[in-house]
Formats: structure tokens, sequence, C-alpha cells
């Protein structure tokens, strides 16, 4: 271990932090193989990579920067309705569309980050919870311009590039769902490895120390915040899009901890924990719904605690734990 | 009550006047007035419970006094946060570690260097591409002989190193100004030279004020010493000056009664 860590440079050493690693590469591959292997299945998957990029943008937030979040499922559901909306209105471009609605929940986000920065812990759990409540309850009560219970209807999506039209096999739907993600992963992935993504670490890390080195946390909790809010706004736009219509369960209290659960499930902090999380959880509920559809969320619920009580780092850290042993042999 | 005057600029670093702190009816900081003086190598002793963190606390404005003002380099910092006051030149250490547990050496270094070069806003560019930062740390930790472990966890660190990484943390603020809250505590006594050695190697225009119980250490490496007792300034002096000073005994031995 001495040998190779000791005559590394300093800067070596930072660098090939950020270097792909051919699991990850390997990783993308297997993204592909539903086109070949799982052709009935594109839309679920289509509904994977959207999850995975909401599992994403709550990881860069409380995997990163340690804040917990118990109503991310707001700007989910911004986006969605943004997305929706444009559509509904006669622009039913979807990448200009996803612009929009990314933009929307970017800038609400911003405008909550003010009061997320001054809080930690329970009392922002609670905060969260609680404008997770508020937005679902006004698009319920916006009845006039989202439909509240019945779902945003009479969405019209034109081809992506004026080209690949959302098919009813979902082809084009998983190819978008999938280019999105993979593009905004190669940007959060960049965050990570940035000084950002360190001051996001330090912030985790020791909140208190943080000031005590010059650092501005709230201001990088500010900048955080509203870069995940903009990719969660992003996600619930690729939904609507995909699937024509956006219900009031995209702006639940129930999204907000089902996105919770995933990142858990996969392990917060190491940016595939939610891919890799949403996966397994929306396989899961596809099985177990066949199996028992009123029950399905009670082998979520023994998947959850087993996992939490096994592997504390969720299952990417114990499978990184027993490569990291491995590899020492 | 009079305002003393402020003071000089170009002598005096850090300075407090009238400093004044009770929680509830316990007032922990009485009235205090320092001058540290641009290179001073200051000591801050006292009896456990006689307000030495709390006055550091109160200077990095960590906690916000009840009365008086606190001046770096002639200016008035009293109501500054603890961040704008490290950004001009004010940083301290913890007597308990407050480190980035997760974090290795080389890691939490560059983030703190990072913070001082105004980058650690940026979220487009690797790490790694910061060069001259990533320098500037290595180089910290090298001055501090953590070179060869700057790639360990903070967690995973001995002891001893981690009250190394208190103060390799402190320095990669630049500061002009450093308060050390007992750098060695916990740290056993014949190592605890090393860290008062690295504390000495460091420039001379660096202003220094520690909190530190071991009377060697403190005669060895003060030029100045404040007894601080029951949150005030008991007396102060050259060590030579303490160490005859019957009242600073009574105190330590515990005779005089002080509420």
């Amino acid at each position: 271990m001495s040998a190779n860590t000791t005559t590394i440079t300093p800067r070596a050493y930072l660098q090939a932090q950020s270097r792909w690693h051919p699991l990850e590469i390997a990783f993308w591959l297997a993204t592909l193989l539903p086109f070949v292997l799982f052709p009935d299945y594109l839309s679920l998957a289509s509904q994977i990579a959207i999850t995975a990029l909401f599992a994403l943008s709550l990881d860069i937030i409380l995997g990163y920067a340690g804040i917990v979040s118990l109503g991310h499922a707001a700007f989910f559901g911004i986006g969605a309705y943004t997305a929706g909306l444009i559509s509904k209105f006669g622009w039913g471009d979807p990448l200009s569309g996803l612009v929009l609605a990314t933009a929307a929940a970017g800038l609400v986000g911003f405008a909550v980050s003010f009061i997320i920065s001054r809080f930690r812990h329970f009392t922002l759990i609670m905060i969260t919870l609680g404008l997770g409540l508020l937005a679902f309850e006004a698009a319920n009560r916006a009845h006039w311009l989202t439909g509240g219970s019945d779902g945003l209807q009479g969405m019209s999506i034109w081809p992506v590039l004026g080209i690949f039209k959302f098919d009813l096999y979902g082809y084009t739907a998983y190819a978008y769902s999938l280019a999105v993600l993979f593009f905004v992963f190669l940007g959060a992935r960049r965050l990570i490895n940035s000084p950002f993504g360190l001051a996001l670490r330090g912030i985790r890390e020791n909140w208190v120390r943080m000031p005590a080195i010059g650092a501005d946390s709230r201001a990088h909790i500010r900048k955080a915040f509203t870069i995940a809010a903009a990719i969660a706004g992003l996600a619930g736009a690729v939904l609507a899009q995909t699937t024509e219509n956006v219900s009031l369960e995209s702006i639940s209290f129930q999204r907000s901890a089902d996105v919770l659960v995933m990142l858990v499930l996969g392990g917060a902090g190491r940016l595939y924990g939610g891919l890799v999380g949403a996966a397994i959880f929306m396989v899961a509920r596809d099985q177990f719904s066949g199996i028992a559809p009123q029950y399905w969320y009670f082998w979520i619920g023994v998947l959850l605690v087993t996992v939490v009580m096994v592997l504390p780092n969720g299952i990417l850290g114990g499978l990184s734990h027993i490569y990291a042993r491995w590899r020492r042999k | 009550m009079s305002t003393p005057a402020p003071p000089a600029k170009d002598a005096v670093a850090l300075a407090t006047r009238g400093l004044s702190k009770a929680f509830g009816s316990l007032a922990v900081a009485r009235d205090i007035e320092i001058n540290l003086p641009v290179g001073a190598r200051y000591a801050l002793i006292g009896p456990n419970g006689a307000g030495k963190t709390t006055l550091i606390n109160l200077m990095t404005g960590m906690l916000a006094p009840n009365a008086g003002q606190i001046f770096l380099a002639g200016d008035d910092i009293t109501t500054l946060g603890p961040q704008e006051r490290v950004r001009r030149g004010l940083a301290r250490t913890f007597q308990i570690n407050t480190l980035f547990a997760g974090l290795n050496a080389l890691e939490a270094v560059t983030l703190a260097v990072a913070e001082r070069r105004r980058i650690a806003g940026k979220f487009w560019r690797g790490v790694g591409s910061h060069s001259e930062t990533i320098e500037e740390a290595y180089e910290i930790l090298r001055r501090l002989r953590l070179g060869d472990s700057c790639y360990q966890t903070t967690r995973e660190l001995p002891y001893g190193r981690q009250r190394l990484l208190e103060i390799a943390l402190a320095l990669a603020t630049k500061p002009k100004v450093l308060l050390l809250d007992e750098p060695a505590a916990g740290v056993p006594q014949e190592e605890s030279g090393e860290v008062f050695e690295a504390v000495a190697s460091l420039a001379d225009d660096l202003t220094l004020l520690f909190i530190e119980h071991d009377m060697h250490v403190v005669f060895r490496f003060a030029s100045h010493i404040i007894v601080l007792v029951g949150g005030a300034i008991f007396t102060e002096g050259s060590p030579a000056e303490i160490a005859a000073d019957p009242g600073v005994r009574e105190v330590y031995l515990g005779k005089r009664k002080h509420g």
C-alpha cells in the first residue's frame, strides 16, 4: 500500500480521483441492454432512468452536503407541471420544454434555498416536509391549471429534434430519458470532483469547521440546493413528456419518500447509489406488485430495513467495501 | 464607562477593548483588554473554567460579546461573522479536534486553500486541475511533516497527526493572527514538543496566541503570558515576571477563592 500511495504526487492523486473506472464504463454500456434484451420493458426502463435522475439530484444535497430533504418531489412536480403546461398550451418541442421546466424548478429552488441554508438537522427535515406538502396542496387546489387529482391532460409532445417520435413501445422514451440522465450525470460527476464538490463534503463532514477555514457554507448550500432543484425539475419534465401526462402523484410526499428510500438503498454520497437504488426499487415494485398489488410496499420495507441494518452505506457501500478487501489481498 | 483609545494600526495585530460576555448570571469574560503586537508569541493561561476558550470564541466571532470591541489590525471587526474574520486573517485551531473526518489530509487542506483563494464555489473544473492550490496545500502539509500521511483519511490518522492537521487547516487560511487552543491537548508529553516545534517554526511576522497548560512549554515558547482567572485578566507579563508572581502560584494551587 505504502509503495504506490506515497510516491504519487498530490496533483496526480487528486486527478486520479476523477478518472473513469472500468466498472463505470461497464455500467453505462449495460444501460443500453434493455434495447436488446428487454424490448417489452422499455417504458419501465425509461421510468427507471427518470427516477435515477431524480435520485441523483437528491444525492447532490443529501449524499454530499448532508442536507436531508423530505420534500424533494416539490421540484420534480414543478418541472413536470411546467413541461406539461408548456406543451398543453401549444409548444410541444421537448428540448426547449426541458430547458424551461429546469429553469422554473431551479428558480423556485433558489428562492427556497435561502430558507434551507439557515437550518440543519431535524428543523430542516420538518421545513422540507412542510414545503413539500404545501406544493402538493397548491397543485391540488389549482385544479383549473393542473387538473388536480384528475391529472394534467391534453399534452402533445412533438418529435425530439423534429425527428424521433415518442412511440408506443418506448424506444424514443428510453433513449431520451437515458440521454438526459447520462449528460446530467457527466455534469454531476464533474461537480462532485470540483473544488465545490470538496466544499460540499466539507459541510457534510464538519459544519462547525467550515466558517473557521473562511468558508461561507450557506452560499455553498444555496448553490447546491438550486442545482439539485433544477435537476429534480428536469427529471419531472422528462416524465411528463415521455408519458404525456402529469399526475398529482408526481408532486406527492410519497415520491419524496420513495426517492429517499432509493438513495439510502443504493448508497448516498457515491453518485451511482441513486441510480442503482432507483433500478432496484422500480424493478422490485414492478415484480412485487405483480404478486401482491396491495402489499408490495411491505417488501420494500423489508428490503430497506435489511439494507440499512446490514449495509449502513447502502448496497454500493457494501459492494465497494467487498471490492476494496478483495483488492487488498 | 470611558472609551479606551483604539489600538495603533501598525503595531497591534489583534486587540480587545472592554470585551465582556455572560451566560445568564455567569460572567465568562469581564472587561478584557488585550493587545497582541505584530509577531507576538503570547500564551494565555489560567485554571480550568477561567474562560480561555470563551475568549478565543469571542475573538473569532463564534460567540457574540455582550459588550466591548475587537480590532484586527486596527479595524473594528466586532460585528463580522466568523468566516469574514478568517478571510481578514484571523484564524484559530480547536482544543477538541474539529476536523473533516471523512476527508484525507490533502483534501481537507486543499479545501481550506481553495476557500481562501475563493475558488471553492467553482464546480465546472476538477480539483486536480487547480495545481497551484494543490501545491500550496501540500507545501503546508509537508512543513508540518504530514506529507507522508496526506492520503490517509483524517479519522484514521494517529491523534498527534490530527493535532498537526488542526494547525495545517488554520495555516491554509494564511492568517496574520493565529489563536491556538491547546494545540498539544491530549498528545503524550514526549510528542507535544513536536507540535510546539511546528508552531515555533511558523513565520516570524505571524502573531500567535496560544492556550497551554504545560508550564514548561509555556515558558519555553511564550514571550509574554496573560493569566486569566474567572473571566478576567488576573495579571500579565514576561515569563520571568509570571514565574515570580506569588499570586499566580496561589491561583494555580487553588489557595484563593475566585467567584
